[in-house]
Formats: C-alpha cells, structure tokens, sequence
C-alpha cells in the first residue's frame, strides 16, 4: 500500500491511471485542496474585514430567494427535459418541416448566449405578446427550458444515435411499429448511456437560472443583489449566495458521480 | 413452402445488386443459398423478410405475394421469423423477455400465454436455465439458439436464417447447427443463407448459388456439389472447399 511518500502524492501507473490511487492518498489530497482554497478566501476574508452579521440581517431575503430559484429550476427541469426529448425526436421525425424547424431551432438557441436569450425574449417576444409582470416567472422558466432543452435534446439525440442499427434491424425483422421500436428497444438502451450528461446538465440549469435575476426575477442571486445594495455591502452576502447554489448543485453533481460509476460497471 | 420470385431487381445507388432474379419453388422444405461474398445472397433474403424493397420485380411466399408497401410489409415481418449473423437480442433485457416481448406487443398474447410459450421453446432447446440470463451473460452459441427460439415461439410460416453461425466459433457452430437442422425435422420450412457448405448440403433439398446479383445454378444439394453445372459453382466450390 503506502511505502515511500510518492506513494502520496503519485498515482500509480503513472500516467495510465487506470488503478485508484489508495483510501489514505485520495482523502489526503483531497483535504490538502479544501485548506488550501479556504486559506486562500480566509485571507481574503480577514484582509476585507468582513462582518457576517449583515448575511444574517439579510437571511429572511435571502431564504425567500432560494426558494424562488428552487421552484424556478424544478419547474424548468421537467420541461427541458420534456423539451429536449420532443425536440431529440422531432430531429429524427420523418415530416421535414418538424425535422428542420428542431434542427434549426436546436442550432439557434445554442449559439445564443444565455444572457442575451433572456432579453430576447422578454423584452422581445414578452413585449411583442404584450404580456404583463405577472408573466415574469412563465418567461424566466420557459426561457431557461428552452435553453436546457437545446443541450439536452443533442444528449438525447446521441442516446439514440448510440443505439446499434443491428438492434433497430431486429426490432424491425420482429415487426415492431416505429413507435414500439422507440419504446421497447431505443430508449431503454439510449437511457443508460444519457443519465449521467443529462444529470451533468441539470447542474447547470441550476447555476444559469442565477441570469434570471437581470429580468428582476426575485430569485437567489436577485435577492442578494438586492440585499447587498440596501446595506452597501457585497462581499458576505455573495459569499452565502455561493453556498445557497451549492447546496442545490453538489449533491446532484456527486449523484451523477455515482450513475456514471455505476453504469460503467454493467457494460 | 412456396416461393415465387419474377425479376426481382435491387440497386444501392448505381450499384445492382440483385439483376432480375427468377425463381419458382414448390414444395421445397429448406433452401439454402451460397455464394460469394457480395453475391446478393443476404440482400436477397432481406427482400423475402420485407425488410428491404426491391427497385421492380415481385415476390410471393407461400402463394401470397408481398405488398412492398409499409403496413402490408409489417404484417409481413410478423409472419416470419429472420434470425441474422449476430446481435439478434436486445441487450437490456433477459432471454426470457426477449421471447415474450414480441408474443406480447407484437403478437398480442397475453402475458401467462407469451410466458408459457416462451418457456416451452426455451426448455425444448435446453436453454430453459438460462432463461433470467441477459444476452451479455450467454455464451455466443447461447445467444443464436435463444435467437431462433424467438423466431419460431411466433410459430412463423417460413423461417430465414441469414449466415446464422458466421460470427461463432466451431464448436459454438456445431450447437447451432444441430438446432436447426432439429428444425427441419420437424418439419419447418427453412430459407438459409450461409457459408457452411457441408451443412448446407446435408440439411437443404434445394440450393442456389447466388453470384453477381444473379443466381447461377440451382439445383438438388447433390447436383450443386456432385455434378455442377455452371463454370461459376465449380470455381466457387474449389476455391471454398480447397482447405
């Protein structure tokens, strides 16, 4: 196991990296990289003076915000994932003016940055439809579905593709229906293979809902922005806007870990 | 079985790779076609399974002739039982749901019949232990007879086997040769495309040789190997029976 201090710091094989590095040497490293970034935002911390006590004035504001971003990104991942899937098969539909109006709308909405996908929209086709404040919300969350859902549908799209055409042959030999063929023999194999990116981008999805804030949407990072230009004072209340995202994203983020682990095992 | 072909033409891009085949069988129980690589062979027998259209030209099985059209070929896939070379079974899934699935969704069975049926075929090619099995488990012998056994559980009125041992090793072959030549005596009708000669000639009662797109001999197994007729059956077999 643990012979010489190399064994520490290096992994074994060398570059190959196909063995685990031991229990001991990976818990170690990993506590040497948690000191060395809390050393480094400690400095900045005690070098700023800063006074947590104005986190806690704000803590009411700040809790109704991250409920705010909570409900916006459950909403919003239910229907880019809806989204992304009808737009993944909408790609492959047969009637071409579906197939291109997905394909097209797919390349558009990825080569849009989010930011300005939001005000396209608000102030765009928001303020073409007329649509009053109360709408504030629909459009910040069909917004991010339809930016999610363009990623999320090419992950679908290369579930799909990773599906053999010899199982698409058999299926069709057994005289399966195109509809039967998706629901029986593609998306169950395609499932596998997209759970982890799919996760991966529900990651994301919650870290770009924090754009939401530039249509006043009162969501986390709106709240504290708010907060933090009420008491002049950004520093303490950014850094609990970090750690309110972070408990949403670590946990997904470590499950997605775990499914990738997981799978690899089964093939 | 019956099996009528009139002119049957098929082409990949400018490529013809069946050029106007005509063929009439009567009562033939198992026919093999042979061949050379690229001959049309497998083509030809993705026609007959209605999986591939042909360019003109038209086929009939058993008296009915196939409507290249897609719910006529659907309803045509269904009689039949196609069994290829490898990857025949849906990897996520036992072999015992590999056989029920297509009783149940395909074949509208309820699940105690698609269950039992299933299982009878299963224990009849002693494969019934390996039933909970998935297809990654099984050996590659296992695989093709689970294979077959789907194809006949649908009680199919011909089934087309396209060069199913190719992808196997010698003895894995043997296990699977055995099984369809059990087919045969149980009075299946057979439509075989392989590369295994000997077999080829001691199981059909009837064998092509398919070679550019056209067939170039047919004839009773021991005309084909006794005393062929074309210039093109006699390269072919010295070159495939040289070693």
């Amino acid at each position: 196991m643990i012979e010489t201090w190399r064994d520490l710091i290096l992994a074994p094989d060398g570059a190959r990296g196909d063995t685990p590095p031991p229990t001991i040497a990976k818990v170690l490293n990993s506590a040497l990289a948690l000191v060395l970034l809390t050393g480094l935002v400690w400095v900045c911390l005690v070098s700023l003076h800063v006074d947590w006590s104005i986190v806690w004035d704000v803590r009411t504001a700040l809790f109704s915000g991250w409920l705010v971003t909570l409900k916006l990104t459950a909403a919003a991942l239910v229907f880019s994932t809806l989204g992304g899937f009808v737009l993944a098969l909408g790609q492959r539909s047969f009637v071409l003016p579906v197939r291109y109006f997905s394909k097209v709308l797919v390349e558009i909405v990825r080569s849009t940055p989010l930011l300005v996908l939001i005000f396209l929209l608000w102030y765009g086709l928001g303020g073409a439809l007329g649509i009053s404040n109360d709408w504030r919300y629909i459009m910040g969350v069909f917004t991010i579905s339809l930016f999610e859902a363009a990623y999320i549908s090419e992950i679908f799209r290369a579930g799909i593709e990773s599906v053999g055409k010899s199982q698409i042959e058999s299926a069709r030999a057994i005289g399966f229906t195109r509809p039967q063929i998706y629901r029986y023999v593609i998306i169950p194999q395609a499932f596998r293979q997209v759970l982890p990116p799919l996760v991966g981008q529900l990651v994301s999805l919650i870290k770009d809902s924090s754009l939401l804030s530039v249509i006043a949407i009162p969501e986390l990072t709106q709240s504290a922005q708010q907060a933090s230009s009420n008491n002049y004072d950004n520093l303490e209340t950014y850094f609990a806007l970090a750690l309110g995202y972070l408990v949403l994203t670590i946990p997904i983020s470590l499950w997605s870990r775990w499914l990738e682990r997981r799978f690899k095992y089964e093939t | 079985m019956k099996l009528s072909l009139q002119n049957v033409v098929k082409r990949f891009g400018t490529h013809t790779v069946i050029d106007r085949v005509t063929l009439e069988l009567d009562g033939v129980h198992c026919l093999a076609l042979i061949g050379p690589s690229g001959g049309g062979k497998s083509t030809l027998l993705r026609i007959i399974a209605g999986l591939e259209y042909p360019n003109s030209g038209s086929v009939a099985v058993n008296g009915k002739p196939i409507e290249y059209h897609d719910e006529a070929l659907l309803r045509h896939r269904r009689s039949v039982g196609t069994v290829f070379q490898a990857f025949n079974l849906f990897p996520h899934l036992t072999a015992l749901k590999n056989i029920t699935l297509p009783l149940e969704k395909v074949h509208g069975r309820s699940k105690a019949e698609a269950l039992d049926l299933a299982e009878t075929t299963l224990r009849r090619f002693q494969l019934l232990d390996h039933s909970h099995k998935k297809p990654a488990e099984l050996s590659g012998g296992q695989r093709q007879r689970v294979a077959i056994a789907r194809a006949i559980a649908i009680k199919p009125q011909v089934v087309l086997l396209d060069e199913p041992t190719s992808a196997l090793d010698p003895e894995m072959t043997a296990e699977v040769l055995e099984l369809i030549e059990e087919l045969k005596q149980e009075g299946r009708d057979l439509l075989l495309v392989t590369h295994e000669m000997g077999f080829a000639r001691r199981l059909a009662d009837r064998v092509a040789l398919l070679a550019n797109g056209t067939i170039a001999e047919i004839g009773p197994p021991e005309q084909i190997f006794g005393e062929p007729q074309s210039e093109i059956t006699r390269s072919f077999l010295s070159r495939v029976l040289k070693y």
